[in-house]
């Protein structure tokens, strides 16, 4: 179980102090599916990187499974079976995919196993093994590698930002269907960082993030209809999952 | 050749025990340490220089010769001369490498410098790996000289190593190449301490449709000095590629200057560099993995230079 407690993050700007995550509090119990969504530069990544243990937070508490992580480090959060896919992977010269799937299992990936992975997130796995996790991979296939890093890993917390950015239609389809396997299967708690309402619809609980508050919380019962209205009264069309009339 | 550095050396320079399948000469200490030739290979002693002669025969497939070179004396002053002439469609592999176990207080010194004249449409490709060791004070001092000359069709294919070890370094190669020759050097390099390593390639494209690809990576610890000076003169209708690209850290200095020029308007020659610290992210991401700084470090370093 994850518990958040009363988490702040604050950046020095221009002489003073600027408040990226203010006093932000919820609890993820095991095996449930959180998607954190809302506006662009409302705090939501910042989230995902202070759990992950790479931000340290300026005030507040991270429990996970009744332990303080609050104080250490990346390595440590990563023993304890939490892992971020990030929303801006780096690229690495001279590693192939393969190694990258390896080292994120921890020895060495047997080939089918990497085959799977990566047909997972709708890349041809033999047309990808060998290449390298450098500048000749487009945005979406590192975002793709990226996700399939994660699969590869034991986790207790899988935390994906933004996972979907960057990749087409087509294989976004097979995208949500491998997240919702992911919700189905595994005993593990998901954090997925996502605009998509297709994403959403995966989810247990929706936390909605703006100006580093939350703006509402619940289960996705509750939340998306909101959501979705609210889209609808500023654009003035339905979303796809509002409610038929 | 016996004992256990004659054994670690050669393997990490040749990566065999004892001694190797096919042609072969073993240098050690300045003196000729085991030689075979085969049907096709055929190596001799110079008569005018310290060195051998490798003539391999026509249309000779899937061949290898070995000739390396290891120094477990202090003090050892060793300059030699070898020249390969590859025949008219051969296919062969050419290992070399030189390693340098120095316990002593005096300075080794090795300076190699190998000529290669490839046949037409033969294929070569050489390995050279230079690595140096030894808890003495003496430097360990490695000067190869590359000189190839590539007819009609030929294909070199060139991987040149030092991975630690080698206290100063100067690396001059030059490749001419004739048409429709092609050429591809990778070049690995890691230096550490206060180890020095220049690395300068000159590249001729002269016959038509040539083509060349130069790729250098490295990565400077501590307070080394490196400095890269690839060249490639286009003057034919050709194509090169130049890529040079360096990991810093610590206090070392590096230094990189493809040059790139055009003596016919049908010559496509481009080049690439780039210094940069180990990305943050990079490291950061591997640490999500569980790893150490120190051990994402290692694997970023090992995957670049691979």
């Amino acid at each position: 179980m994850l518990e958040v407690k009363n988490l702040s993050f604050d950046v020095a700007s221009n002489g003073g102090t600027l408040e990226i995550i203010d006093d932000v509090s919820f609890t993820l119990d095991d095996g449930k599916f959180l998607v954190i969504t809302g506006p662009n530069g409302g705090g939501k990544s910042t989230i995902a990187r202070l759990i992950m243990g790479i931000e340290k937070p300026t005030a507040g508490q991270i429990i996970y499974n009744g332990k303080d992580i609050t104080a250490l480090s990346v390595t440590e959060h990563a023993k304890l079976g939490i892992g971020y896919a990030f929303q801006h992977p780096p690229r690495f010269k001279g590693m192939t995919v393969r190694s990258l799937l390896s080292l994120a299992y921890g020895s060495d990936l047997a080939e089918d196993k990497c085959c799977e992975y990566l047909t997972n997130v709708g890349l041809c796995s033999m047309e990808y093994l060998n290449r390298e996790v450098d500048a000749s991979l487009s945005g979406g296939e590192l975002k793709r590698v990226e996700i399939a890093t994660l699969m590869a890993r034991k986790l207790g917390l899988a935390i994906f930002d933004e996972p979907e950015a960057g990749i087409d239609l087509w294989s976004f389809k097979m995208l949500v269907e491998t997240f919702k396997q992911m919700s189905q299967d595994k005993h593990d708690s998901v954090i997925l960082i996502s605009h998509q309402e297709r994403i959403m619809q995966l989810a247990d609980e929706i936390i909605v993030i703006a100006q580093g508050k939350i703006r509402s919380s619940g289960s996705k019962e509750e939340i998306l209809p909101q959501l979705l209205g609210e889209f609808d009264d500023v654009c003035g069309f339905k979303g796809k999952g509002a409610k038929e009339e | 050749m016996n004992g256990k550095i004659d054994n670690d050396l050669l393997e990490t320079i040749a990566g065999f025990h004892g001694v190797p399948a096919g042609a072969y000469n073993l240098r050690k200490n300045g003196e000729g340490a085991g030689r075979q030739s085969t049907e096709n290979i055929e190596i001799t002693t110079k008569t005018d220089n310290p060195g051998i002669d490798i003539h391999v025969a026509p249309f000779t497939k899937n061949e290898s010769v070995h000739i390396p070179v290891i120094i477990t004396e202090t003090g050892i002053n060793d300059m030699v001369y070898n020249d390969f002439y590859i025949g008219e469609g051969a296919d062969v592999l050419i290992v070399a490498g030189c390693g340098i176990h120095n316990s002593g207080g005096s300075k080794t010194e090795h300076d190699g410098i190998h000529r290669f004249f490839l046949g037409k449409n033969s294929h070569v490709k050489y390995v050279e790996k230079h690595y140096g060791e030894g808890e003495g004070t003496g430097e360990r001092v490695l000067n190869p000289t590359t000189v190839v000359e590539q007819e009609e069709g030929s294909f070199c294919e060139m991987e040149m190593v030092q991975i630690k070890g080698v206290d100063s370094t100067v690396r001059e190669t030059t490749v001419n190449l004739a048409a429709g020759a092609k050429l591809a050097v990778t070049e690995r390099l890691l230096t550490h301490g206060k180890q020095t390593a220049r690395s300068n390639i000159d590249v001729y494209l002269n016959g038509e449709d040539s083509s060349a690809q130069i790729i250098s990576r490295s990565v400077a610890q501590d307070e080394s000095e490196q400095v890269f000076y690839p060249r490639a003169v286009g003057n034919n209708k050709c194509r090169a590629h130049v890529q040079c690209d360096s990991i810093i850290m610590d206090n070392s200095k590096i230094r990189s200057i493809p040059e790139i020029s055009a003596n016919n308007s049908e010559a496509q020659i481009i080049h690439e560099a780039a210094i940069g610290r180990i990305n943050n992210e990079q490291l950061i991401k591997l640490q999500t993995f569980g790893m150490s700084e120190a051990e994402a470090e290692q694997v970023i370093i090992k995957g670049f230079l691979k």
